[in-house]
């Protein structure tokens, strides 16, 4: 599903942020992408989430080359991942059930099913009561689970989160945990950049580690093992 | 209830929304003005050319020692044995200083003012009699007698307002042009101020046209708000010309404007201006949009 070869990363013409980087993540996977701040991991994100282009090496995703695939042939590769943002990237000025029938929208789905499965998720993510809420009025946790019901909306192959407990109490972290769970059980490959290791210690799944641009290996089949 | 969702890409609190219907006004009001420049000219100089093509006017000055009746009978008789000359008629007097009140004032045309007597002479194609030809007949065989050919300075006359019609057409395109870089303009600053937002569009699978459709449905419709706001102050303003123009009282004056068509053409300028406004702001944001990851 998704297959990095070699993969080296700058912004602009700064100094390279990922050196080599070389995985392979199988459908149906759960993993966490772990490190200390500043290793990499919301960079590698970026590339899987097709925000950016490698400086080098190979990148597939769902069998797509991404180095070769032309630009309106990412929009496809797109639609089929979901992205958690640590900064959550709500628009201001949406409330919360059109931010998260964005994706619908911007694939063209009929109005009345976007009311429909938006206000069916949102209920479920605990927040019925707050459909019509512009973001500024949630609290943090709210914000998260909008971002995360925004993600998950169009039922994606890949969920992607950056950070997602990040502004989570304990209980409400591994309630989220749990959520991603049963997405990663219904079929959604889940890869979840955390450095909060109770949250990896209770909830084990296959680690990647990230440390000063390079992955380690050796932690990755350690824990996966 | 379903309740009526946001614009996605927040353009209407943007500075240039507020400032953009008043360029479209201040654009739509002089390319009105411009248009209808161009429509008044170019029915001014096709009657100018239709009106006056093919007559000359002969003019008798009156003399102290001969009779004025006796001239004109002997004028009529020359004017029948010129030939290509196929018809003629004799001014009245009474239009002639209506002609001369034009100028001085109704009622203020002195009694005792020598007038000239005016016939008009009609040329029948193909016979090359022009007015200097016919001059040199009449004035043989009788004193005091001029010809004028309007043709040749209605000529003069068209010419100048053809040059001026091209001058009008080339401020209209000027105004097109401006509109089109205003637009481009505030287009890539939309961008540049939306980019988050753009980009987490296009993160979640939003293809180029459906960000571009979010800046040409603004453009349009800021366009057609100026649009109207400039047409207004555009009437108004030919109204007051007409009104000034009215008060001209000369038979060269122009009509403001001209026909019930050209006030159909003036008023597809809002309409053409959103259009512009529209297509410039989706080729714009499309090209600016190709440029991101």
């Amino acid at each position: 599903m998704v297959r990095f070869e070699n993969v080296g990363m700058r912004y602009g013409m700064g100094p390279e942020v990922l050196h080599d980087v070389t995985f392979a993540i199988e459908p149906g996977e759960f993993r966490y992408l772990v490190g200390p701040s500043g290793a990499g991991k919301t960079s590698l994100l970026r590339l899987m989430y097709l925000a950016h282009r490698p400086s080098r090496g190979l990148i597939s995703m769902f069998g797509t080359d991404v180095m070769m695939a032309r630009r309106h042939e990412l929009v496809g590769l797109r639609r089929g991942i979901g992205v958690v943002f640590q900064d959550y990237r709500l628009l201001a000025h949406l409330s919360a059930l059109d931010n998260v029938a964005l994706p619908l929208r911007v694939a063209g789905a009929k109005e009345e099913e976007v009311q429909d499965h938006v206000s069916e998720l949102l209920a479920w993510v605990g927040l019925a009561d707050h459909i019509h809420a512009l973001p500024d009025s949630l609290s943090g946790g709210q914000k998260q689970r909008v971002a995360i019901a925004r993600a998950v909306i169009t039922r994606p192959r890949l969920l992607l989160a950056d950070e997602p407990t990040g502004n989570l109490d304990e209980m409400l972290g591994q309630r989220l945990l749990r959520l991603f769970e049963e997405l990663n059980r219904i079929g959604t490959t889940v890869v979840i950049a955390t450095h909060n290791q109770n949250l990896v210690a209770r909830n084990p799944h296959p680690i990647m580690a990230l440390d000063s641009g390079e992955l380690q290996l050796g932690a990755a089949m350690e824990e996966a093992g | 209830m379903a309740r009526r969702s946001a614009a996605v890409v927040p353009l209407g609190r943007d500075a240039p929304s507020r400032f953009l219907p008043w360029i479209f006004a201040l654009m739509v009001y002089l390319a009105v003005l411009a248009l209808t420049g161009v429509l008044i000219l170019h029915a001014a100089v096709e009657r100018w050319q239709r009106g006056e093509v093919d007559t000359l006017t002969v003019q008798i000055m009156p003399l102290e020692n001969e009779s004025e009746e006796a001239r004109m009978a002997k004028l009529r008789s020359l004017l029948g044995d010129v030939e290509g000359v196929s018809g003629f008629r004799t001014v009245a007097q009474s239009e002639t200083i209506y002609l001369i009140e034009r100028w001085l004032g109704a009622g203020n045309v002195p009694s005792d003012l020598p007038l000239p007597r005016l016939v008009d002479v009609d040329i029948a194609p193909g016979y090359g009699l022009d007015a200097e030809t016919l001059a040199l007949r009449l004035q043989a065989s009788l004193a005091g007698v001029t010809v004028d050919d309007a043709k040749l300075w209605l000529d003069r006359l068209a010419d100048f307002g053809r040059s001026l019609e091209l001058l009008a057409v080339a401020v209209v395109i000027l105004i097109g042009l401006a509109t089109v870089a205003t637009v481009v303009f505030t287009t890539r600053m939309g961008i540049s101020i939306h980019r988050n937002v753009i980009e987490l569009l296009h993160l979640i699978g939003a293809r180029d046209g459906y960000v571009a459709v979010q800046f040409q449905r603004q453009a349009m419709i800021l366009g057609l708000r100026g649009g109207v706001l400039g047409i207004i102050f555009a009437v108004a303003t030919l109204y007051g010309l007409r009104h000034v123009a009215g008060r001209l009282e000369t038979p060269l004056a122009p009509d403001i404007p001209v026909a019930h068509w050209a006030w159909g053409l003036l008023a597809a300028v809002p309409v053409v201006t959103a259009v512009i406004a529209m297509v410039t702001a989706r080729l714009t944001a499309l090209r600016e949009l190709a440029k991101m990851p």
